[in-house]
């Protein structure tokens, strides 16, 4: 598989310097891997911290910026950051009004986060987590490792960033990032697997023709194989498996999520379909979002996340932000 | 007696036997997980021998808890608390004496096993690198070679097994016949205790 690499024990440092010279910004450290927004810490304010594996951008880095996250660790390609990252990252942020961590349920990510807190929390940083775990596509969590967190990354990101900048308490940030975790449900489908750099051949056998169901976003097959279906028969299966789980009592924000390697063309007309079903089961919509948000390095596919929302949390989401990877209102 | 050189040997023929093994073991991780776990391992163990060659502590317990906190501090994922949490609670459980024999490293790397089982929350036969450590600790008290062939068979034994802990369980039954890369790298840990004993780098 050809890439646009140096060689792949380098490509996370070398994105960070590309990152740090295309937004200044941003304080950029290539060495430690954080990514702070430059203002931080802004007084009295919570400090928001996320993180986990390369390869899903712009997820986290590139939603680092007022309205949105005050740091984000990257780390290798699919791996959790390491706890030196995320403490770096606190004490950057911390104003004094501690610092929440928002975690995507992921062993990996668990573990380090949790480790990074603790230590935090040993240099007099007041932090608190919350897990996002959205991915219907996992319905056995007793014998898995749960729910994974995918789609609904960016709502609880971009929700309770709001909620942040607007000045509001650790508890209150915490709760509304939790309740925008509990609201949202995402599933996702793959056309094609992914290429990590350091292996270099697609991650799993997908063959023409077929397509995985209940993927995750770091290229582990899904559960269930089919013969290739129509964008209308994705949108169906994809928000069969998410309103099994969700009835909502009102409007949605909806996410038609890009896993990298799916054109806008593809990804514009599959939003029609899921707006069809929609329309079709009755679920008003509030907001719609389409583009490549949370990817999977080049996996074609995509994944659709609805989040129920109330007038309070709808206020939060069309307050001002301003991200590499999202901007609107300033 | 084992004194910190032993130790130090250990962990430098871990790292190069994890070089060695690397390609293999991210293979093993590409149908049940992420592709990454031989190049992620690579980058801990190499960062350990870099520091012990740099500067070896001067006991057992010192050269563990010093490896461990390294994995945690750059290999990131699972692996990396894990692995670091197994080195550095056998490390401290060898408190700070200058030597120690075969029966007290036994019983400190069962305090590790314990220590890692607590955080990961995986039981045996849940497919992970406690399949392998589990019966290797337990072989422990023969020899060094009792305890590498249990951990081998140990990883081999994951194969049939279904995954309930880590990223391979999102497969459910489909991570089935494959062997676990956890387990599989545990045993090269294992294994390269007999590689120390006998004088190797």
């Amino acid at each position: 598989m050809k890439m646009l690499i140096n060689v792949p024990e380098t490509v996370v440092a070398d994105a960070l310097r590309g990152m740090a010279a295309a937004h200044p910004e941003l304080a950029v450290d290539v060495e430690n891997r954080v990514i702070v927004r430059k203002d931080a810490p802004v007084a009295g304010k919570v400090g928001l911290v996320s993180g986990g594996g390369s390869g899903h951008e712009p997820l986290h880095g590139g939603f680092v910026g007022p309205g949105m996250l005050s740091a984000a660790c990257p780390g290798e390609v699919f791996t959790s950051p390491v706890p030196d990252q995320m403490v770096r990252a606190a004490a950057a942020v911390d104003s004094g009004a501690g610092v929440l961590f928002i975690v995507k349920n992921y062993t990996g990510d668990v573990l380090n986060f949790d480790m990074a807190a603790e230590l935090a929390e040993d240099e007099g940083i007041q932090v608190a987590k919350v897990l996002v775990n959205d991915d219907v596509a996992v319905t056995d969590s007793l014998y898995t490792a749960g729910r994974r967190g995918t789609g609904a990354t960016l709502f609880v990101e971009k929700i309770a960033g709001a909620a942040a900048d607007e000045g509001q308490p650790l508890e209150r940030v915490e709760a509304v990032a939790r309740q925008v975790n509990e609201n949202s449900r995402s599933f996702g489908v793959a056309l094609s697997a992914c290429t990590t750099p350091a292996k270099g051949s697609p991650t799993f056998d997908l063959p023409d023709g077929e397509l995985e169901l209940g993927i995750g976003i770091h290229g582990e097959p899904g559960r269930e194989r089919r013969p290739m279906m129509t964008s209308g028969e994705i949108a169906e299966a994809a928000l069969d498996a998410i309103l099994d789980d969700l009835s909502p009592r009102s409007p949605v924000l909806v996410l038609v999520n890009g896993m990298g390697a799916t054109p806008l063309l593809e990804l514009y007309g599959f939003n029609a379909e899921v707006q069809r079903v929609l329309g079709e089961r009755g679920v008003p919509v509030a907001r719609v979002l389409v583009g490549n948000y949370v990817t999977s390095l080049d996996m074609a596919g995509a994944s659709v996340t609805l989040c129920q929302v109330d007038e309070e949390l709808l206020r939060l989401w069309d307050a001002p932000v301003r991200t590499a990877g999202l901007r609107w209102g300033m | 007696m084992l004194d910190a050189d032993f130790f130090r040997r250990w962990m430098t023929v871990t790292a190069a036997s994890v070089d060695r093994e690397a390609e293999r073991l991210t293979a093993l991780d590409s149908p049940i997980g992420d592709a990454d776990h031989g190049s992620n391992l690579q980058r801990g163990f190499r960062a350990v021998r870099d520091a012990l060659d740099k500067e070896p502590p001067a006991t057992p317990g010192a050269v563990l808890v010093q490896a461990g906190r390294l994995l945690i501090s750059t290999v990131g994922g699972a692996s990396g608390p894990l692995y670091g949490t197994l080195l550095r609670r056998t490390g401290k459980a060898l408190g700070d004496a200058a030597e120690v024999d075969e029966g007290q490293l036994a019983q400190a790397l069962r305090a590790g096993v314990d220590a890692v089982r607590q955080l990961g929350g995986a039981a045996p036969g849940d497919k992970t690198m406690i399949d392998a450590l589990v019966p290797a600790v337990d072989a422990l008290g023969d020899s060094f070679a009792a305890a590498r062939d249990a951990a081998s068979e140990g990883a081999v034994a994951t194969t049939p097994l279904r995954a309930r802990k880590g990223r391979a369980s999102y497969l459910g039954e489909r991570s089935i016949g494959h062997q676990d890369p956890g387990a599989t790298s545990a045993a090269l840990l294992i294994a390269a205790l007999v590689d120390a004993e006998a004088g190797g780098e």
